[in-house]
């Protein structure tokens, strides 16, 4: 089998700029910490409410962890809880929430908080709230004919 | 025979490397535009929180 | 000669009659769809909103299912029996029988899914993620779609293995084997849709088990979801590396390296679902990663594609005269819709690429998982790239197999329905890419989500999209106009199959790559690498399962 030799340049510049993009998300996930919202934790889908912490959602101030904030959410058709909270800007907060019901999507719009949540699985996210306004959360997963209709608000506000 | 073929060989080699630089330039345009999308959507992951 | 196959041989009548029944079904599946996406853009826009309590997901639902599934199944197995028929040989009774059979199958069952949704009782769109419960005929339709395709595929490899008896030690005819290598791709990837359809969804829609397993479901579906999109992609590759050459009067650049590719895509398109998963729970990120890595394996063979194409065109532009570094760019048949069509589905592979490239890119997804974004990069490659190709198709061989021919003035209007196609969809996908990263989600109806600011930004791209969607319309309608011509009253005549001849004829394609065990069992080998350990992890630690839910 022959290959042409300028095709050949192509395959070696194009591979190795496949292998750049590679490196770059590599170590930005594995060195630096940027991994896709990836949580193993479980929950029972028929008891969410009565679980920790999702017996208390909204935002909670925490100490001697490795971000200043938890703000937790309970998805459900069609509707998240809490429907709007405020965030201080600068703050390091953990996202953490589930669903009761059937998949919904998390993402807050204009930032890289975007996740899947499934029933019977908790999905955590950390980040540091540093550009103020409001955001908007929206369900990006199809769930139902209100899908269009749920979402939250979040405000970065400065104190 | 084996000369005959020599030849040809030779000949296919010369066009191989001069007839095919449209290709090398579109393919590279190709190349740097991928370059580019993917660069940008990287920043944006970066500049956002 | 292997690959030269005499230009008058036609595709045998009881053979067309197979492929006709194929495309028709394939067309209607488009007319539905399109009114479906027309209406879905125009609802998005705010500006219009539909009548009689119809849902908005009862549509979008029937808009993925028609164009995503029964259109591409319909038309690749239409086309691919074509292919097989013309380049190895008319199909035996018993193949023929096959193709009767898996076309019956598949319609039988498209005719229940449909009737399912229509009666709102499977408004789950075209990926039916658990635990949205539908009816269980909707289930057990797209099964019976799924195994008519199997058997459909069965003739083409039926008349491959016929072929190769006939012609041992010979390697088989290039588009012969491209079509054995997608169908056996498309039946090791489907065994990941039927598992979860048969062993999961279809007893608990049944109500025969209480609970579902979730992630498992989903990890199912996209082990299939992934090579789906490749079962679009490869034979609109077969009909750039194959039938392109011949139509604009050069060669096929290397029959060797275009078979290479294809058996790249038979390894590396399965074992690369997750990056489908990207944003989601329980599954581990490092395997998530190594799905990554293989997921940038399958970019290598249309990196060598895009090459293949350039050079096909500069060698056939430079035996022409043209000259400079492009002049052979010009000199190409612009005025033959049988290439101009499909080109302008080659040009949007190059964006449709670049953005999937984004997609794979591990984290980077979560800047655009489940925007729009995504809908407008499927709009490229399967609705553009794809799509205009198999239509480009259409333009021959629907003449071809109804013993007809392309007139120059339904040429020029095939010509005109590339162009518009193109218009519209540079307006609805650019529109749709751009609000995707502003955060506009897909699969949504219009809403200004209780009047924030983000989401009002959003709604000028979704006009835009309105008018995109809007001339797209116009493109199936043109699209239909010359396809009901071409079937049934386009004047009598020979019309080409166009099947192109490798430049270097001595150079034999090695018999390695009919060497099927080989290549399955490397498939088999990569699959299960990237998946057994993940899935093991994601049945072990499994939550209790999911009840079903109708929140339609």
């Amino acid at each position: 089998m022959h290959m042409h030799k300028l095709e050949k340049i192509w395959l070696i510049v194009g591979v190795s700029c496949l292998v750049l993009f590679l490196t770059t998300i590599g170590v930005s996930a594995f060195y630096l910490g940027n991994k896709p919202p990836s949580c193993l934790t479980t929950v029972d889908p028929d008891k969410v409410d009565q679980q920790k912490p999702f017996d208390k959602p909204g935002l909670h101030k925490v100490e001697g962890k490795d971000w200043d904030y938890e703000l937790v959410y309970v998805a459900q058709a069609f509707s998240y809880n809490p429907a709007q909270v405020k965030v201080p800007l600068g703050a390091k907060v953990k996202v953490i929430a589930t669903t009761k019901d059937v998949i919904h999507g998390f993402e807050v719009a204009g930032t890289n908080i975007n996740m899947m949540l499934e029933p019977g699985y908790v999905s955590e996210y950390t980040t540091t709230f540093n550009k103020a306004g409001e955001y908007l959360v929206v369900c990006n997963e199809y769930c139902g004919s209100g899908h269009h209709l749920m979402f939250s608000k979040i405000e970065v506000v400065k104190q | 025979m084996a000369k005959a073929e020599l030849k040809t060989e030779q000949k296919t080699e010369i066009e191989d490397s001069s007839s095919l630089k449209g290709t090398l330039a579109s393919v590279f345009f190709l190349g740097l535009f991928i370059v580019i999308t993917w660069v940008s959507v990287y920043m944006l992951f970066v500049e956002r929180f | 000669m292997i690959n030269s196959v005499s230009a008058k041989v036609k595709v045998d009548p009881k053979d067309a009659k197979v492929s006709m029944a194929h495309f028709y079904v394939a067309f209607i599946a488009l007319a539905l769809g399109g009114l479906m996406g027309l209406l879905q853009v125009l609802v998005r826009s705010g500006k219009f909103e539909l009548p009689l309590g119809i849902g908005y997901y009862e549509i979008l639902t029937t808009h993925g299912v028609l164009m995503g599934l029964i259109l591409t199944t319909f038309f690749i197995m239409g086309f691919q029996y074509a292919a097989v028929s013309k380049t190895a040989g008319t199909h035996s009774n018993a193949a023929r029988r096959a193709g009767w059979i898996g076309f019956w199958l598949m319609t039988i069952g498209t005719l229940m899914a449909a009737a399912m949704i229509l009666t709102n009782k499977a408004s789950v769109l075209y990926t039916f993620y658990a635990p949205l419960q539908a009816h269980w005929i909707f289930y057990l339709g797209l099964t019976l779609v799924v195994v008519g395709s199997w058997v459909d595929g069965a003739a083409q490899i039926m008349t491959y293995a016929k072929w190769r008896k006939n012609n041992p030690g010979k390697p088989s005819p290039l588009l012969t084997f491209m079509a054995v290598i997608n169908t056996v791709m498309w039946i090791v990837a489907t065994l990941g849709v039927a598992s979860t359809v048969l062993f999961q969804l279809l007893p608990w829609s049944l109500g025969l088990v209480d609970r579902v397993d979730v992630l498992v479901s989903r990890t199912l579906f996209w082990y299939f979801g992934h090579p789906l999109v490749y079962f679009w992609l490869l034979p609109a590759y077969m009909a750039w590396y194959v039938v392109i050459p011949k139509v604009i009067g050069g060669k096929i650049f290397s029959d060797s390296l275009a078979r290479l590719t294809f058996i790249l895509f038979l390894l590396f398109s399965v074992p690369v679902g997750f990056h489908h998963q990207l944003m989601e729970p329980g599954i581990d990120p490092a395997w998530k990663f190594i799905q990554v890595i293989l997921t940038f394996m399958v970019v290598i063979p249309s990196l060598m594609t895009a090459f293949s194409l350039f050079a096909t065109f500069e060698r056939y532009g430079r035996s022409k005269g043209a000259k400079g570094l492009f002049g052979w760019f010009k000199v190409l048949p612009w005025n033959d819709a049988r290439f101009t069509v499909p080109f302008i589905g080659m040009v949007a592979f190059i964006p449709a690429g670049a953005g999937g490239i984004v997609n794979a890119s591990n984290q980077m997804d979560q800047v655009v998982h489940n925007t729009i974004w995504v809908t407008g990069h499927f709009h490229l490659t399967v609705a553009t790239a794809v799509l205009l190709t198999f239509l480009g198709v259409s333009y021959w061989l629907v003449p071809h197999l109804t013993g007809r021919k392309l007139t120059k003035s339904m040429n020029k209007l095939a010509i005109i329905q590339g162009w518009v196609w193109f218009i519209g969809m540079t307006f609805m996908s650019v529109a749709m890419h751009l609000e995707g990263l502003l955060g506009g989600p897909r699969r949504s109806s219009f809403s200004t989500y209780g009047n924030s600011q983000q989401a009002l930004d959003w709604i000028p791209y979704q006009i835009a999209q309105a008018v995109g969607g809007s001339i797209l319309f116009i493109g199936i309608i043109l699209f239909l106009i010359i396809f009901i011509n071409l079937a049934f009253f386009a004047p009598k005549g020979e019309e080409e199959f166009p099947v192109g001849e490798a430049e270097n004829l001595e150079e034999k394609a090695p018999l390695v790559f009919e060497n099927w065990k080989l290549w399955l069992g490397i498939t088999a080998v990569l699959i299960l690498f990237a998946y057994t350990v993940p899935f093991i992890d994601i049945i072990q630690n499994a939550p209790i399962g999911s009840k079903g839910f109708k929140t339609w």
